[in-house]
């Protein structure tokens, strides 16, 4: 091997652009982009759609931020997993330290701009969101505790309620219930993908509910989260943010999805394997289109508003 | 041998280099809209002049 090969093969690895985004979780942060305008747009009181452009964008910023610090701490289980072992880091185009640096300036320069540009609050619960993902969520429960999917859907629930406080500077018991809305989604959704995905958790050291507990009580977590998303789900409809749009399509996607959960209640392991996990698989699918649907509905209620059709 | 022949990963570097430049290109126009903004809006007036002049 010539000296020219090895840096060749050096330079092999060398990242792109597209390498460094990678380390913001694109897909993640759609998800923190639609919930944070829903909130901003269902806010009372008005915003320049420059400054809620800017808002948003800042918002996604501090996303993708906290998902750089955490592919930065988690190097070492990605690098062991089958799913996430071509992330930048476990591959090689990024190192550790590069990623941290890029986490912790983004982070800061997130919160700030945003702050500026709205307000304290909003800067302060995008600072909160940051460190509950990574110090909480990611450093201490993520490897401790089961219910690491629970306290992680914290995380990605803030986005609404960072989006509403751009808007009035406040918190506010609708800022909450959108909060309260994807916190509860977080559980089933997740744990419905644990039971049909051949997960490498177990060899990574990270303690899932269905590998700690067994399927079965996953199957009864799944039902009782679904149950108490509901209740809430159905609950913001009476609240200022909800009206007769949002209620319908509360009632017909929360009746879906709890007829969803008690189906995969009843099931054995025998029934999953029998059919290759299909409702299980049914039931992941149709979570994304619920939380895409009920913000939707939010987001309709506040569009139809200044015309007299949304709201009660 | 030319020296001048490209080599993949130029274009990768030059990709990097050009993605970094519009993103700072991007954050100046962003600075400049937000000033705009918020000069406009009245948002770095002293609260002394925004209630004289109703605002």
């Amino acid at each position: 091997m010539t000296d020219a090969s090895l840096h060749s093969q050096a330079h092999e690895n060398e990242a792109s652009f597209g390498d460094y985004f990678a380390l913001l979780k694109p897909r993640v942060m759609s998800l923190v982009v639609f919930t944070a305008m829903v909130g901003l747009l269902a806010a009372p009181g008005g915003i320049h759609p420059f400054i809620a452009f800017c808002a948003i964008l800042f918002i996604a910023v501090g996303g993708g931020a906290s998902g750089a610090l955490n592919m930065w701490y988690d190097a070492d289980i990605d690098r062991i997993m089958t799913r996430t072992k071509s992330r930048p880091i476990p591959s090689g185009k990024v190192s550790a330290n590069d990623a941290f640096a890029i986490g912790i300036t983004l982070s800061v320069f997130s919160v700030v701009m945003l702050a500026l540009a709205t307000n304290w609050v909003a800067g302060a619960l995008l600072a909160f969101t940051i460190f509950f993902y990574v110090v909480i969520y990611t450093m201490w429960l993520k490897r401790w505790t089961p219910q690491n999917i629970v306290i992680g859907g914290a995380a990605g629930a803030f986005p609404p309620m960072i989006g509403w406080a751009a808007v009035t500077g406040d918190i506010a018991l609708e800022s909450v219930l959108m909060f309260t809305l994807t916190f509860m989604w977080t559980p089933p959704h997740f744990w419905a993908l644990t039971l049909f995905m051949k997960s490498d958790y177990k060899d990574a050291g990270v303690p899932m509910l269905n590998v700690t507990h067994g399927r079965p009580s996953t199957r009864n977590h799944i039902l009782v989260y679904t149950l108490l998303l509901a209740a809430v789900a159905i609950g913001i409809a009476f609240t200022a943010i909800g009206g007769w749009i949002y209620l319908t399509t509360a009632v017909i996607l929360n009746t879906i999805f709890v007829i969803g959960a008690i189906g995969i209640w009843r099931r054995t392991d025998e029934d999953c394997e029998a059919d290759d996990h299909k409702k299980e698989k049914r039931f992941f699918f149709f979570s994304l289109t619920y939380l895409f649907l009920s913000f939707g509905a939010i987001l309709a209620e506040a569009a139809l508003a200044p015309y007299g059709l949304g709201g009660w | 041998m030319s020296f001048a022949k490209e080599h993949e990963i130029h274009k990768r570097r030059f990709g990097r280099n050009l993605g970094v430049a519009l993103t700072l290109a991007a954050f100046v126009a962003l600075l400049m809209g937000l000033t705009v903004v918020k000069v406009t809006r009245g948002d770095f007036e002293p609260a002394s002049v925004k209630e004289q002049s109703g605002g």
